[in-house]
């Protein structure tokens, strides 16, 4: 503290920022965030790009480095066509879960908002992504750069090689099953450095160069008995391959005898990437809620500090208000519940309940209210959860009360949602449950896995779908889905459609 | 302390290569589009602004999606107003509008491609597999006129823009700071009064003064050309194609049973060809469709191409038809007159003599010129491509043919066809040869 209070006067004066003043404002704001709330930080790099660039960066799901692919084109124009329309701004900033952690800020921000998005990405997403345990667990932010670099300049070789036809053949169907392509309950491998890489890919090719077709002509071996039941020989045969499989492309990627080496390779590439997005995708309110809480924690204590004045304040409060606006579900603007609004208002109401609880939050948290240490709760509500497990334990009754929230009903055959709980007594526990559900990945993404193929017989490569709920898989969709993992398989795919609870079969569909 | 790095002079379009891959696709896909769209839209529809969605087939990304229609969901919803546990709310697609629908997203599906009528007549050629000789084609003019198009630095004399010119020389002679004759005069005059005045040694040392200005002033004068050669402009003249009026385009067509999907889509590829080419050289083009049994009716395009009706066929209702009409609504006078008739050349036999003399007596007259194309099948190309033999409606037509510069005919079995067909109809050279062997 007093570091700061020995410079008085302001951080910046007016919209116009330069890079002293950028860098000058970041050691400040670093300084006051890690004074209060005890932030941990990767190191940071922050890149000017100008809003042309945000829009690139925006179609390259906002990797600095990606391979090159006709979806992100199509992503690109739908974007820019949005965008050309007015029909919705470019975000500040993207910040990406690498190490050092690499920040965009567009070039047209004023300075007061290069400082809101400082705080927000380089300090709040920052620490997220380097303490939470999802991101610690699940992606490697020292490597994921070289990686990427890695499959860029591996997918152009192959397109030089092989043509961009025979690529996009790969790439398309892998897109296919990204969401199928991770691994949700055991740790991926690590990536392996550039080193190992280069190796494993020059045995592979060492491989291909000295694959000789005439050692498939020999007869087999005489060992196995060939009168075992069949039922044990499918228990065997599943095993062997390792059975149920969840992660599809995995599966395909090890197992499918029709692809070459590289083809395995941009599979792997695909799937690599898929569960590096994984934990993102389970953190988004935890993550956004860290990250807003985080700026205006740090923007109030500039202020009060009297580090930026009242018009740089206004704007950036304009700026927090814009982005954590929530409308009712029944206003023409609501298109969903908002990430950063409820995330902030979560982490808020953590530190209300641990500084003034109420009786009512005495009773529901014991742990937490009055205990006053709300920094050291938030730290390990950050570090410890993602989005289903940080709602079912602190969605409070006065958040309920405060958003109104209320629970349908909908049952497809119907004609009517029914309000099945609103925001009173009975319903807090109903409510909160079916929210945290509700972003729960694992239970919201149809589950999909291999779960038998004979790759000595038919190769008929069999999938089951797990029916939760009733919910079935939209028909077209699934359809070009199939017909994609059959283009990866080359053989027989069918997919099986089981109840969870009863299993018994509901539907069968064989790609076409 | 922050790394900081300022990327704004980096090169732009870094997805350049991804838009160009996807457009790649895109085109595919706005093919197939253009192609459905002439089998399935109107004629009028086939030229002009086309929007096409995107995704569709080749550029959409599929993947598991849960369906909407099925199972039991549970939505939490902020901003509850007045409900009680037990309410009821109607789902959207159910009638009453303003309830919630928890699914709604953005989607990338009402994404459009809008396509300018040149790209759409390449992207409908291209599938003809015929690039850019059709263009040459329909751009084939008859007539030009000279149209003001603004100015231009070379030309003929006849056409210098005096205003323009002297604009310029104007501008030029202020920026060269050209001595102005006022200016001149004004000091011959001052120099004059100096020496009507006394000749004192001030007013001679001014004189001299004077005179070597206004030596200075006509020299520059002469350096700066009140109008030179850069400043003139000519009028510039544009050769306008000078459009015909009006035409009319009638499309003949035997519906009975024997015209299947086959010989309907090829006519309507064909006719769509004739009414773009149509609409290039006239301001005004309309279509007449008659389609015919044994007896014929004008119909509009969806009974033309999608009902089958069974029964006889006479060609020469429609003959009569298109000849009443023409009386009736399209005087000569004032409109150009086009017709085709496709036909899979079936007809009873009395009858064809009768279209003869109908067409040679009445309609040839009337008629700016008249295709007539026979469907074919496929395997009948290789007996029929050659000889003169054939039905007897074609039979009957190689007669009106020898007759008339202006009747055309020819048999089409696919797709492929249609364009060389079109063109050996209709373009200028075939039609003057065959007048010159005719002469």
């Amino acid at each position: 503290m007093n570091a700061t209070s020995r410079k008085p006067g302001l951080l910046f004066s007016g919209p116009d920022w330069d890079f002293g003043t950028l860098s000058q404002a970041f050691d400040v704001i670093e300084r006051v965030a890690i004074e209060e709330l005890n932030l941990d930080i990767h190191p940071v790099q922050m890149e000017i790009i100008s809003s042309e660039q945000m829009l690139d960066a925006y179609s390259s799901i906002g990797m600095p480095l990606m391979y090159r692919h006709w979806s992100f084109g199509k992503h690109f124009l739908y974007q820019e066509q949005l965008y050309r329309k007015g029909g919705r701004g470019l975000a500040y900033e993207i910040v990406i879960n690498s190490n050092p952690c690499i920040v965009y800020l567009m070039e047209e921000n004023t300075m007061a908002l290069q400082a809101l998005v400082t705080a927000h990405a380089a300090l709040g997403h920052n620490h997220f992504f380097k303490n939470n345990y999802l991101f610690k667990e699940w992606t490697d932010a020292g490597t994921i750069l070289s990686y990427l670099d890695f499959a860029k300049n591996y997918i152009a070789r192959c397109e030089e090689r092989h043509g961009l036809a025979a690529v996009e053949a790969i790439l398309d169907p892998a897109h296919a099953l990204m969401e199928q392509g991770v691994f949700r309950y055991r740790r991926p491998p690590k990536l392996s450095s550039e080193k190992q890489r280069q190796g494993l890919r020059e045995r592979l090719e060492y491989e291909e160069r000295s694959y000789n077709d005439l050692w498939r002509t020999l007869p087999p071996s005489k060992s196995g008995s060939q009168v075992e039941g069949s039922e044990s020989k499918t228990a065997e045969r599943r095993k062997s391959l390792n059975l149920p499989e969840e992660n599809l492309l995995y599966f395909l990627e090890k197992n499918s005898l029709i692809l070459e080496p590289w083809q395995r390779e941009i599979l792997r590439i695909v799937r690599v990437i898929a569960q590096y997005f994984y934990p993102q995708r389970q953190t988004q309110v935890m993550n956004e809620g860290c990250a807003t809480f985080v700026h205006y924690t740090v923007m109030n204590a500039l202020f009060d500090r009297g580090l930026i004045n009242e018009g740089a304040m206004l704007e950036i409060l304009r700026n927090h208000c814009n982005v954590t606006f929530q409308p009712a579900f029944d206003d023409p603007r609501y298109t969903g519940i908002n990430p950063y609004a409820l995330g902030l208002d979560l982490m808020q109401d953590i530190r209300r309940i641990s500084t003034e609880p109420t009786e009512e939050d005495r009773d529901w948290f014991p742990d937490i209210a009055g205990k006053c240490d709300w920094r050291a709760t938030l730290l390990n509500a950050w570090a410890n959860h993602r989005d289903e497990s940080f709602i079912r334990q602190y969605l409070s009754p006065t958040l309920i009360r405060k958003w109104r929230l209320f629970l349908l009903s909908d049952t497809a055959s119907e004609p009517h949602y029914e309000v099945a709980s609103i925001h009173n007594e009975r319903g807090y526990e109903k409510i909160r449950s079916a929210l945290a559900h509700s972003y729960d990945i694992g239970a919201s993404r149809s589950d999909i896995q291999v779960v038998d193929v004979d790759l000595l017989g038919d190769r008929h490569l069999r999938l089951e779908h797990k029916v939760a709920d009733g919910v079935l898989l939209e028909d077209g969709s699934c359809g070009a889905t199939l017909r994609h993992i059959r283009r990866l398989w080359g053989y027989k795919v069918s997919l099986v459609g089981v109840d969870a609870d009863t299993g018994a079969k509901i539907y069968e569909r064989l790609s076409d | 302390m922050p790394i900081f790095i300022d990327r704004r002079l980096n090169p732009k379009d870094r997805s350049l290569g991804n838009r160009q891959r996807f457009l790649r696709r895109a085109r595919e896909e706005l093919k197939r589009s253009i192609r459905d769209r002439v089998r399935s839209g109107r004629i009028s529809d086939a030229d002009g602004e086309q929007a096409v969605s995107i995704p569709t087939r080749s550029t959409d990304e599929p993947r598991f999606e849960a369906a909407k229609d099925s199972g039991r969901r549970e939505h939490v919803l902020p901003g509850n107003k007045h409900f009680v546990p037990g309410d009821r709310l109607r789902k959207p697609g159910h009638g009453a509008a303003g309830t919630p629908d928890p699914s709604m997203k953005d989607s990338e599906d009402d994404f459009r491609f809008v396509l300018s009528r040149e790209e759409v007549l390449d992207l409908f050629f291209e599938d003809l597999e015929l690039p850019d000789m059709v263009k040459l084609s329909l751009k084939e003019i008859l007539a030009f006129r000279p149209r003001r198009a603004g100015f231009a630095a070379t030309g003929s004399p006849t056409n210098i823009n005096v205003g323009r010119t002297m604009r310029n020389s104007y501008g030029r002679r202020i920026a060269l700071k050209r001595p102005k004759r006022e200016e001149v005069d004004a000091i011959r005059q001052e120099i004059a009064e100096l020496e009507s005045g006394s000749q004192s040694p001030v007013a001679r040392q001014r004189i001299a003064a004077l005179q070597a200005e206004v030596e200075r002033l006509e020299r520059k004068r002469r350096l700066i050309a009140y109008v030179d050669p850069v400043d003139i402009r000519f009028n510039r003249f544009e050769a306008q194609p000078i459009p015909n009026a009006k035409a009319v385009m009638f499309c003949l067509m035997d519906v009975s049973g024997s015209m299947g999907e086959r010989e309907k889509d090829l006519a309507k590829r064909f006719f769509v060809l004739l009414h773009l080419f149509l609409k290039c050289r006239y301001d005004r083009t309309e279509i007449v469709f008659i389609s015919h049994t044994h007896e014929a009716q004008e119909v509009n395009e969806e009974t033309f191409f999608y009902s089958t009706q069974s029964g006889g066929t006479v060609v020469s209702t429609a003959l009569e038809k298109m000849h009443r009409i023409i009386a009736e609504r399209y005087p000569g006078s004032e409109w150009n007159i086009y017709a085709a008739q496709a036909s899979d050349g079936d007809n009873a036999a009395a009858d064809s003599h009768r279209c003869i003399t109908l067409l040679d007596e009445e309609i040839m007259r009337l008629c700016q010129y008249y295709a007539y194309v026979e469907i074919i099948d496929e395997r009948e190309r290789h007996i029929f491509g050659t000889t003169e033999n054939g039905t007897s409606l074609w039979r009957a037509y190689s007669s009106v043919n020898a007759n008339w510069p202006n009747f055309q005919m020819t048999r089409i079995a696919d797709a492929a066809d249609i364009y060389p067909v079109f063109r050996q109809l209709f373009t200028r050279q075939a039609t003057a040869e065959k007048l010159r062997v005719r002469r």
